[in-house]
């Protein structure tokens, strides 16, 4: 047994869990091995040859496309990867492994594949040692097609709830995590507000990121601990830590359950102050957890991952058919659309989009939009649709300015004229708004307020901007400070310019997630709070115990204070008053 | 007819995937079975896994056994391809 090991890391999503890890980053995956009988042995290999023709397809689509969007020069590699996989020695050998040891193609097949990888993990020169990589590329192409794609990073056929170790989980790893049985994440890189935090908070399970080199000190199956609200993690730890953690989580659960009780009671002040607290969902998927919640509608619907993992891109019919499935789920609530916010650490296939050297600064969200309208007209169009289905509100990510805000509304425009032209209808009164996430956006919001139907604060850009602090950069994790003077005062500002045109403002970033941060945010007059929905109860609790009068006394008293550790002590101390637990 | 040369890598980066891939393409050409091998390791000249398996690096000398009615021109050719470096390859 090896000794216990102390990590510490970034806490990203609260909650302790232990169990084996899962070490996602190198790609393994289980291939069971199972005996086919002699007369199942032909159709075995028309299977293992047909799984071949269609991963050959899959390569030549992407070869067309890399050539297309990269050049010929990137492309060519796929060239190899296609005679492999006409390789007659390997594809041979497969076969006849296949009538000698009676198993299944995909595990004959990747038992053969092993051999070759290994072979090239360990040849002494640097360019040969990387084919292995291309080789587990071309293998887990075929493993696809011969399996479930759901069984190929198949977490569920592993007898144990498992926590995911990974360098980093890009937002499409994300998606295709939701729905498996997972009890925790811990990355080596990112920070409080990365992608890996957002997921785990929506699925309910634990999370430490920035944990450096995780991938490297934890090994696949070891018993893991994680600690989310502190950031620790324990690989193998002792009998007593164990014990002492399982104690630990009993308490939590104890309390969680206190909690459930507040799912029919509306979020309101002692004093009468009825705060709105909404969902903010990923994928449709998740529209059952928002509602097992008490979630009064859906804040933040992020329509990226429509367009993920995937080669095309979505059809107006595909996106109107997501859409209208989480507005009737959510109605008689509404469900807010936020338009295609790609670029800064969301990628898609289906288009190019130049790696910017500083990516949030750059060609992202409403700017790529404005600049292809052919795919956000096919957007605004599913979604004037889905209007018909209940409640929808729709507003465009990072507008930096009025110009930009007219712009696209020119488009909408636009496709409302068509839309009536072809008698196909929506709600005339859909409400359109922004996402105040720009430091220029919160100078000029008063201009701003005068043409938006609300306006929805995204903390958490709008703090990586204010502050320059890149968020998935875990050097610089530590300065990013939500409770910063210059941070409540944008955020001030915003509700402030909004009440004055008589729009509602609402908080849709993680900072509306945590109970304190809230707390501020109610006193400065906050109309609504959109969170992962695992926060909603705890937020609840926080309102329900306060007067609206008492928060906007302190939160007056914090904005005068001179820095974010100021703020969280003063204000800490004062809810810690008002609400003994 | 059958001809053995000895052949020496000149690419820089040795045979891997992409001069690999095209001296596959290349022996594809002609109507030949191809060998080549390194000490006791003997692969086809067909098998891009075979070849890469080989982890034939700059300078590395290859038997290469060429066998069939175009055996000659095979061979020309691939004595012009072991001697260039991979830009000149793909251009």
């Amino acid at each position: 047994m090896s000794s216990e090991i102390v990590l510490k890391g970034v806490p990203a999503a609260p909650g302790i869990a232990y169990g084996p890890s899962f070490i996602l980053d190198k790609g393994e995956f289980i291939v069971p091995k199972r005996s086919i009988s002699a007369s199942e042995v032909d159709s075995e290999i028309a299977r293992f040859e047909e799984a071949v023709n269609n991963a050959r397809r899959e390569i030549h689509q992407l070869k067309t496309k890399i050539t297309h969007d990269m050049g010929l020069a990137h492309a060519q590699i796929f060239d190899a990867h296609l005679l492999v996989l006409q390789d007659a020695d390997l594809l041979n050998r497969v076969i006849s492994d296949i009538r000698k040891t009676k198993s299944t193609a995909e595990y004959v097949f990747f038992a053969v594949i092993k051999k070759f990888i290994e072979a090239f993990s360990q040849m002494p020169d640097e360019y040969l040692r990387e084919r292995a990589a291309d080789v587990s590329d071309i293998s887990k192409r075929v493993l696809k097609h011969l399996m479930d794609e759901s069984k190929l990073h198949d977490l569920e056929s592993l007898q144990d709830d498992l926590i995911i170790v990974s360098h980093d989980l890009s937002p499409s790893d994300a998606v295709s995590m939701y729905n498996k049985k997972i009890k925790g994440f811990l990355t080596d890189i990112g920070g409080r507000t990365s992608h890996t935090a957002i997921i785990a908070k929506s699925l309910g399970v634990p999370a430490v990121v920035g944990l450096k080199d995780a991938t490297l000190r934890i090994c696949n199956q070891d018993y893991v601990i994680i600690d989310g609200q502190k950031g620790v993690v324990i690989v193998n730890p002792s009998q007593e830590t164990k014990e002492l953690y399982i104690k630990e989580q009993s308490k939590i659960i104890a309390s969680l359950e206190k909690l459930d009780d507040l799912k029919k009671l509306p979020a309101q002040t002692s004093d009468g102050k009825k705060v709105a607290i909404l969902a903010n969902l990923e994928i449709s998927a998740e529209i059952n957890a928002v509602r097992k919640y008490g979630a009064e509608g859906i804040g933040l619907y992020r329509t990226e991952f429509l367009y993920m993992n995937r080669l095309d891109l979505p059809s107006e019919e595909e996106q109107y058919q997501a859409y209208k499935q989480v507005a009737e789920a959510v109605a008689p609530f509404v469900v807010t659309i936020r338009t295609l916010d790609l670029g800064g650490d969301k990628f898609i296939s289906s288009v190019h989009i130049p790696r910017d050297m500083s990516p949030f600064l750059g060609y992202r969200a409403i700017r790529f939009c404005l600049e292809r309208p052919d795919i956000f007209k096919t957007q605004l169009r599913a979604i004037l649709r889905a209007s018909m289905h209940g409640k929808v509100q729709m507003m465009y990510p990072m507008i930096s300015g009025i110009g930009e805000l007219r712009e696209a509304n020119a488009i909408l425009k636009k496709v409302k004229e068509s839309l009536r032209e072809e008698k196909i209808p929506f709600d005339e009164d859909m409400k359109v708004g922004i996402m105040v996430e720009v430091p220029a956006a919160v100078m000029t919001a008063e201009t701003l307020a005068r043409e938006s139907q609300f306006f929805s604060i995204g903390t958490n850009d709008l703090i990586q901007y204010t502050l320059a602090v890149e968020r998935v950069n875990e050097k610089t994790a530590d300065l990013y400070d939500p409770a910063h003077p210059a941070v409540l005062k944008m955020i001030q500002k915003t509700i402030d310019a909004g009440h004055n045109e008589g729009i509602h403002v609402s908080v849709c970033g993680e900072m509306a997630s945590d109970p304190l941060l809230a707390f501020i945010l109610l006193g400065m007059g906050i109309d609504e709070l959109s969170m992962s929905a695992a926060s909603i109860l705890g937020v609840k609790k926080m309102i329900r115990s306060v007067k609206l009068q008492e928060a906007q006394r302190i939160a007056y008293e914090a904005l005068h204070l001179a820095t974010g550790q100021e703020i969280e002590e003063f204000v800490g101390a004062q809810l810690r008053k008002l609400m003994p637990n | 007819m059958k001809i053995e040369k000895e052949l020496t890598v000149a690419n820089k980066k040795g045979l891997h995937a992409r001069p690999a891939a095209l001296f596959v393409s290349l022996v594809e050409k002609y109507d030949v079975t191809v060998t080549l091998s390194k000490t006791d390791d003997i692969v086809n000249g067909k098998s891009i896994m075979g070849i890469l398996m080989l982890g034939a690096t700059e300078g590395t000398v290859l038997k290469i056994t060429v066998e069939g009615q175009q055996a000659t021109e095979a061979m020309t050719a691939f004595e012009q391809f072991f001697s260039k470096q991979e830009e000149e390859l793909l251009s």
